[in-house]
């Protein structure tokens, strides 16, 4: 699971009224490279929720990603940055771990890199 | 300027809406990225040569530019070529008059001394012998080619093309004249890429796994390309969006957590975190019951309300599988409307297969609606005699509100009233597979009287 599926999953349990961003709890992180394409970068730059990008980023053991969103004109100008962004957002995978519901605490387990998000009958 | 398009004679109700699809990923109707996206009529102009049926392999295509062409006929599944032409007849004679007339400034820099050449003699319908093709080549001698020939990697390709005169067997209905053409290649499909991604090839497979060659038209239609992030919600084993990621899209994909794709419940009960518009395209093939029927989460005994909702005790939790209940085509396409209508760009695609029976030969064109989307293209391909599958394209031309979501539903039910008959699940299924009236008299009428023309067939 990349951290840009992570910023688009919430937990969707019945009577939870905000279930993002999701915890994550990691047993093994795995880097998998991915040509970069700076285009993409921006077009999905100001679709990340960016608190939930950075700290899920530094949980994955990974520094780089300021507490703050960075300026736009920082993607337009800066390639040492979208290299990081880069990294940080579709390099680093979540094999093992889960993902903890912010109010109940639910873990949907992620193996294998695959976050299982399915309810059981008694949360749908 | 006009160019001569030759498709490959397959899948023919997929050629165009694949070339249009393309010239629109190519900016053939302009950069202008317009936020009215329902006024473009992002259509091209086509014409027949003489004589010729709308499913002959041969048309010509008006196009802004030569780099135009390039991009749209190296990218393209079913363009065989697209070509320059310099003439064209009847026979032989009208060829040579027509070449002779094609003005000089267009041929010249494409026969100087410096460049290397190859000339390709193709014929649809029947076969050339090499001998008969090499006679049609120096019969070309009218044409000062300067050049070497070099037929491993040419820098100009040149095609001689003709249809057979007869008017039998050559797989279009019967066309009157041959038809001859000559001109110089722009560039043609890269099949090499179907034997490369063909599923035998694969490790993993499922019993619904889309074709290498369908898949990648989809992804055509949904102009997957570098920076372009796509979706497919019935993602199974990966085999739509394999063909998206090899065009350069980063892809994304969910299965059989249905409620992915069924979202009525209001925008904060859903798997995804709000409305935003993330996706430049989605490509699926909704399970319709036929090979594979749709499942959603809660079980049948608890959604009809049988049973109450139970608790799992804490140690079995951790492996639990939870219950499934069938999920209707009608519902599960209403879902993904409503998905893609929140998900989508404006502007962007939604890609997805919908069955269709037939009844005496033609199809009902009742197609799904929704408001926040515009229908570009449909494409038949005919899957027995009982029923087809559609490949629909549809293009995000007004944001996700709550009002459309309204108008969508009361379409919806609409749409599930005058279409509930053969829809409800499993309807779709016996209509396939239920044997054959036993009146046999009748069905032996009917088969004789079928046409030998297989047209959407091929």
């Amino acid at each position: 699971m990349r951290l840009l599926t992570h910023n688009m999953l919430s937990s969707n349990i019945k009577g939870v009224t905000n279930g993002f961003p999701l915890k994550i709890q990691v047993e093994k992180v795995v880097e998998k490279q991915v040509e970069i394409n700076h285009d993409f970068l921006r077009n999905i730059f100001p679709k990340i929720d960016w608190k939930a990008f950075s700290d899920a980023s530094r949980i994955m053991g990974y520094d780089e990603m300021p507490e703050e969103p960075p300026e736009p004109s920082v993607l337009e100008s800066n390639v040492e940055f979208l290299g990081k962004f880069h990294h940080a957002l579709l390099e680093l995978h979540l094999e093992e771990g889960a993902l903890l519901c912010p109010e109940t605490g639910r873990k949907f387990p992620v193996n294998k890199g695959i976050p299982n998000m399915l309810l059981l009958e008694d949360e749908v | 300027m006009w160019y001569l398009c030759v498709f490959y004679h397959r899948l023919l109700d997929y050629r165009k809406p694949e070339f249009e699809s393309l010239a629109d990923l190519f900016r053939a109707f302009g950069d202008k990225r317009s936020s009215d996206f329902n006024t473009q009529d992002k259509v091209l102009q086509w014409r027949l040569p003489k004589h010729h049926h709308p499913d002959s392999p041969f048309h010509f295509v008006h196009l802004p530019s030569e780099d135009v062409a390039r991009n749209i006929a190296n990218r393209s599944i079913l363009v065989k070529g697209i070509y320059e032409l310099w003439g064209e007849g009847n026979d032989f004679e009208e060829l040579e008059e027509a070449v002779k007339s094609y003005p000089d400034e267009r041929k010249l820099p494409y026969l100087e001394s410096e460049s290397t050449f190859k000339i390709t003699v193709d014929s649809f319908g029947k076969v050339l012998s090499l001998q008969e093709q090499n006679e049609r080549i120096q019969g070309l001698s009218y044409i000062p080619f300067k050049g070497r020939v070099n037929l491993k990697n040419p820098d100009h390709n040149f095609w001689l093309m003709e249809t057979d005169e007869n008017e039998t067997n050559n797989g279009l209905p019967p066309v009157v004249k041959r038809r001859i053409f000559f001109g110089r290649e722009i560039g043609g499909a890269d099949r090499k890429l179907i034997p490369m991604y063909q599923l035998k090839t694969r490790n993993y497979l499922g019993p619904t796994a889309m074709d290498a060659e369908m898949a990648f038209l989809m992804a055509n239609q949904a102009q997957a390309a570098p920076g372009k992030l796509v979706y497919d919600p019935f993602v199974g084993t990966g085999s739509i969006l394999v063909s998206a990621a090899h065009f350069g899209a980063m892809t994304m994909g969910a299965d059989i957590d249905i409620r992915v794709v069924r979202d009525g419940r209001g925008p904060d009960c859903n798997v995804w975190s709000n409305f935003k518009q993330v996706f430049d395209g989605i490509i699926c093939d909704p399970p319709y019951g036929v090979r594979a029927g749709g499942r959603k989460s809660g079980g049948r005994k608890l959604l009809k309300g049988i049973v109450g909702p139970y608790t799992v005790p804490d140690d079995k939790r951790a492996d639990h599988i939870p219950s499934t209940a069938a999920y209707t085509l009608v519902e599960c396409v209403h879902d993904l409307l409503n998905l893609a209508a929140r998900m989508l760009v404006m502007g962007g695609r939604l890609v997805f297969f919908y069955p269709v029976l037939r009844e005496d030969g033609s199809v009902e064109t009742h197609f799904p609606e929704h408001p926040c989307f515009k229908l570009v293209a449909t494409s038949e391909q005919m899957l027995s005699s009982r029923y087809s599958r559609v490949l629909l394209t549809m293009v995000k031309t007004s944001f996700y509100t709550e009002e459309l979501a309204l108008a969508a539903r009361i379409k919806h039910l609409e749409f599930r009233e005058n279409h509930l008959k053969w829809l409800e699940n499993g309807n779709l299924h016996s209509s396939v597979f239920s044997p054959a009236d036993a009146e046999s008299g009748d069905s032996k009428v009917s088969k004789e009287s079928k046409p030998k023309y297989r047209g959407k067939y091929v």
